[in-house]
């Protein structure tokens, strides 16, 4: 793919604007002030930008899952506050803020405090490592997976913190289904990961996007058989960490009324609201860095392409969430062990094969080798198959 | 079947309705919803919220006589109504005090049924509020007084209705007073 | 039945589900012992929407009864002043006029077209589903909805029967407007069930879940598309052939398990069979009045109806059950006694039986599948 140059030149610019913009103002700050500032400057720059993201992301997360929710049921969603309903979210936020905070009179009073702030952490956290654009990781771990996956998984303490500080009983449901449910699909989640780790030989988020470069830049892993059926487990166990539907059993809005923040009101459900946002939006952005490409794509910048991706991800959580009933609690176990994690583990040896067999050979072994697993593990898990039924019609 | 269809059929039938709500009619699945404020859906003849009062013209020429029978007949007695007294005495057939709780009625119609003045009918209006339930919703005479004027603006077909009936009855009682009267002159 | 009293104060988590819960349909509580997720024991409570109902009625004339029957089964008040006036008629002898009746067979299926499109999006909801199956039966709810405002006044409280007949005839608008529904109703019905039936969640949720045995069913008074779906052929359109219910054709489709996936699929058939029995009746309907000329004195004035010393009992298909009213006059403007068989309530009598040993989310569905209106199960 050839294109002229200074179209080239144009995207480069663009692509790298906004790094572009943050150097200009380090190079400022440098006239000025001494070398030490600078690095600080750069730190607080990135960090500022996160901290402020994250918020961002979830306040507009929430509006576009209303306005989708809404289209799906043939609703118009929020569409009071602001052209288009975008003042929604602020509205929401104010009203959350001047909302009283209420806490249970036999709750841990400490730690049904800080659960709500807990659960915000690990979740802002991870930004760290995610790519965004062309050198628009804030930190580029070499173990930016590895780092990824160990904190992500700390969201669990926090919901189990909030709902064990309760003192409810539906919040204590919620917080002992979080906890199976979240250290189940841990697993799953991360097997998916190791076949991008093997392919790519790296656990560097930037390094596994570097490798996915190819013509036209779609040389993603989405596209070959292993990488497929590697992004769907991760995708749906994404789903399920991050307690959407159709896994919520966690805040099963019709059993357990709102499960593990049934007692949390105002900023402190604001702020498990937004964690969950967050994370539904880190777990779509390593989704895109490990599978589709990250940040690469042809003709639009980088980091539109980042959140193009991401954004469509979670536009598909949205759409699950508007469609699927919920699983039941024992089902969903035996979804993670039974059939997800046997899944995961078939697929690291065809990653193997797809290392050491050509191309066109590798896809007829790994098409025949999904599709003879899929049918045996759909055969052994036949309490999950739907029953044929006949209804006799009397007179 | 490969397990997993159903559910990839599901998800196509709402991305469907997601695609068609933006320009399908509201019949035929598109967006139903009715914007209320600003859009209304379209008034029904038939519709039937609170009761109010018909009169005739002017207000002091109310068609109610207070003969109580809505009163008696309301089911969850919702309807207070006192007669009023003439100086002379004597009883005015013209309620003083006609009285609706809001709070009480259940909109069921059936004291538009039993009336038997074509005095009490059943409203649109819906836009009901008050304060407090103790006294605003305990709706006066004034509040219930609306001219038969309204009732054939609301409900046409059935107010032409009435009308004609009244009409009809006060010609008869016209014929029958002229021919209970000795007759005044030449009759033309 | 277990007693849950033995319970209190063991090692068994207690929970109330209800009376304030987003899926108990009103205010009925679900006292449960838990252990785990199972569920060991199970004592529901009713009572929280008591509303007198029966007193209420024997101290009114028998027309003024007709309007607080709407408030029993809200979702479906033709169905219930169908048997309330059933009842009347019986006890009083009225003929209803051919076109009355075929108005009142018209309203009552599409009432249950309307509850059982109802039932099925919130039983979704239970299952946890976000609301679209829900939001989906609500746009065509509301076009039969506004067929009710525009014959009676009003959505839900129709109060749309009048003992000997109805009280408003229907125009030719209206009935274009019905045929116009039933014509587009099977393309809904389709994508409703594209979206459902199939779903692979919905099945595992729902099949071999709360199991209803057929001999259970029977003794335990349980009527309606419960039973249906149990797998006994009993429906008292075709029993009693109340109505005019013996001159359309249509079946009686018939579970096989009894679980909640039965009881879902079988009201989705019987919307179907609704249909059939639209279509006959909307070709059949003749011209002609729609109320006995010798009710009309008695609606102008209901204390002068004074039926005379006997008793009656009525009682119709509704979507729910058996619908029976029980009248017992003396004489008076008032009955003397006034008794509702509600499906609702009876239905719930087994809810313990079908839930021991499932899991809590099982519990919320199968509360949902039996279809209960509060309103209706409280009176």
């Amino acid at each position: 793919m050839s294109m002229p140059p200074f179209l080239r030149d144009i995207e480069f610019a663009v692509d790298l604007s906004l790094v572009n913009a943050k150097g200009w103002c380090l190079d400022l700050l440098g006239h000025f002030l001494p070398d030490w500032t600078v690095v600080l400057a750069s730190i607080v720059i990135s960090g500022v930008a996160i901290l402020a993201l994250g918020p961002l992301v979830m306040m507009y997360l929430t509006l576009l899952e209303r306005k989708v929710i809404g289209r799906i049921q043939n609703r118009y969603g929020p569409n009071r506050v602001g052209k288009w309903g975008l003042l929604q979210p602020i509205a929401d936020g104010i009203k959350m803020f001047t909302k009283e905070d209420i806490v249970p009179a036999q709750a841990d009073k400490i730690v049904h405090f800080l659960a709500p702030v807990v659960i915000v952490v690990p979740a802002l956290m991870v930004f760290l490592v995610v790519p965004f654009g062309e050198r628009m990781t804030a930190v580029n771990l070499n173990i930016g997976l590895l780092y990824f996956i160990a904190v992500s998984s700390i969201t669990t303490i926090p919901i189990f913190m909030g709902s064990w500080a309760s003192r409810n009983k539906y919040s204590l449901l919620g917080g002992m289904r979080t906890a199976a449910q979240m250290i189940s699909y841990e697993i799953p989640m991360t097997l998916s990961v190791v076949p991008v780790i093997m392919m790519s030989q790296s656990l560097s988020t930037n390094t596994i996007v570097m490798t996915q470069v190819g013509d036209l830049d779609l040389h993603w892993f989405i596209f070959t058989p292993w990488g497929l059926v590697g992004f769907l487990i991760y995708f749906l166990c994404a789903v399920a960490e991050c307690n959407r539907p159709p896994f919520d059993l966690p805040e099963a809005e019709s059993e357990l009324v709102a499960g593990f923040h049934t007692e949390y009101s105002g900023m402190k459900f604001a702020l498990f609201y937004m964690a969950e946002y967050m994370n539904a939006f880190t777990l779509c952005g390593i989704a895109t860095t490990l599978f589709l490409g990250g940040w690469q794509g042809p003709f639009f910048p980088s980091w539109l392409w980042f959140f193009g991706k991401t954004f469509a991800l979670i536009c598909v959580m949205i759409w699950f969430r508007g469609t699927l009933p919920r699983f039941r609690v024992d089902q969903l176990m035996g979804f993670a062990w039974k059939f997800l994690l046997p899944l995961t583990l078939i697929n690291i040896p065809v990653a193997a094969l797809w290392f050491f067999v050509p191309e066109r050979l590798a896809w007829l072994y790994s098409i025949a080798i999904f599709a003879v697993s899929f049918w045996g593990l759909v055969k052994l898990n036949c309490a999950f198959v739907p029953e044929k039924r006949i209804y006799p019609l009397a007179d | 079947m490969i397990f997993g269809t159903g559910i990839l059929k599901g998800l196509f039938v709402t991305l469907k309705n997601f695609v068609t709500s933006y320009f399908r009619k509201p019949d035929n699945g598109g967006i139903f919803t009715v914007q209320y404020p600003e859009e209304r859906d379209k008034a029904i003849e038939a519709f039937r919220n609170f009761p109010f009062l018909a009169y005739d013209g002017t207000p002091d020429k109310v068609r109610c006589v207070a003969c109580g029978i809505c009163e008696r007949e309301c089911p969850p007695k919702c309807i207070h109504i006192v007669m009023e007294i003439d100086p002379l005495g004597k009883p005015a057939r013209r309620p003083s005090v006609f009285e609706i709780d809001h709070g009480l009625c259940m909109n069921c119609g059936m004291c538009e049924d039993v009336c038997p003045f074509d005095s009490i009918y059943m409203d649109h209006a819906f836009e009901v509020t008050a304060a407090d339930r103790g006294k605003e919703l305990v709706r006066p005479k004034e509040a219930l007084l609306k001219s038969n004027d309204y009732f054939l603006k609301i409900r046409p077909g059935t107010a032409t209705l009435v009308d004609q009936k009244r009409r009809a009855a006060e010609e008869k009682k016209k014929l029958s007073r002229a021919a209970t009267l000795p007759p005044q002159g030449p009759v033309s | 039945m277990t007693n849950t009293k033995d319970l209190e104060g063991s090692q068994m988590l207690e929970i109330n589900f209800g009376p304030q819960h987003p899926s108990t349909h009103g205010v009925f509580r679900m006292k449960v012992f838990l252990e785990g997720e199972k569920i060991c024991a199970l004592d529901p409570v009713m009572g929280y929407l008591h509303r007198n109902h029966e007193l209420i009625a024997e101290n009114l004339p028998y027309a003024a009864t007709m309007a607080y029957t709407d408030r029993l089964d809200y979702f479906n008040s033709m169905a219930n002043n169908f048997g309330y006036a059933l009842a009347v008629e019986k006890l009083a002898g009225f003929e209803v006029p051919e076109r009355a009746a075929y108005i009142r067979v018209i309203m009552a299926e599409l009432a249950r077209i309307v509850n059982h499109l109802m039932l099925i999006g919130f039983l979704l909801n239970d299952l946890g589903a976000f609301f679209t199956p829900v939001l989906y039966a609500f746009r065509e709810r509301e076009k039969i909805m506004d067929l009710f405002e525009e014959v009676s006044g009003s959505r839900m409280m129709c109060n749309y029967f009048r003992f000997g007949g109805v009280k408003r005839d229907l125009t030719a608008e209206n009935l274009t407007f019905i045929k116009r529904i039933v014509s587009k109703l099977p393309a809904f019905l389709e994508e409703f069930e594209a979206l459902l039936t199939k779903n692979e969640i919905l099945c595992m949720r729902c099949q071999n879940v709360g199991v209803l045995p057929a001999d259970l069913a029977v003794n335990a008074g349980i009527t309606g598309p419960v039973l249906r779906a149990s797998g006994v052929n009993y429906d008292i359109r075709k029993v009693d052939e109340y109505g005019l219910y013996d001159r359309f054709h249509f079946k009686i489709p018939l579970g096989q398990k009894g679980d909640v996936y039965d009881r879902y699929y079988v009201r989705i058939l019987e919307i179907r069979e609704s249909l059939k029995i639209l279509e006959q009746a909307l070709s059949q309907i003749p011209q002609g009045e729609v109320l006995n000329k010798k009710t009309l004195p008695f609606l102008k004035m209901p204390r002068n109806f004074k039926p005379a010393t006997g008793e009656a009992y009525g009682r119709i298909e509704s979507p729910k059950g058996e619908l029976g009213y029980y009248l017992v006059s003396d004489g008076t403007p008032q009955p003397w006694r006034y008794h509702v068989r509600a499906p609702s309530l009876i239905n719930l009598t087994v809810l313990e039986e079908m839930c021991l040993g499932q899991k809590v989310a099982d519990a919320i569905i199968i509360l949902g599948s039996i279809d209960i209106v509060l309103g209706e199960t409280d009176r």
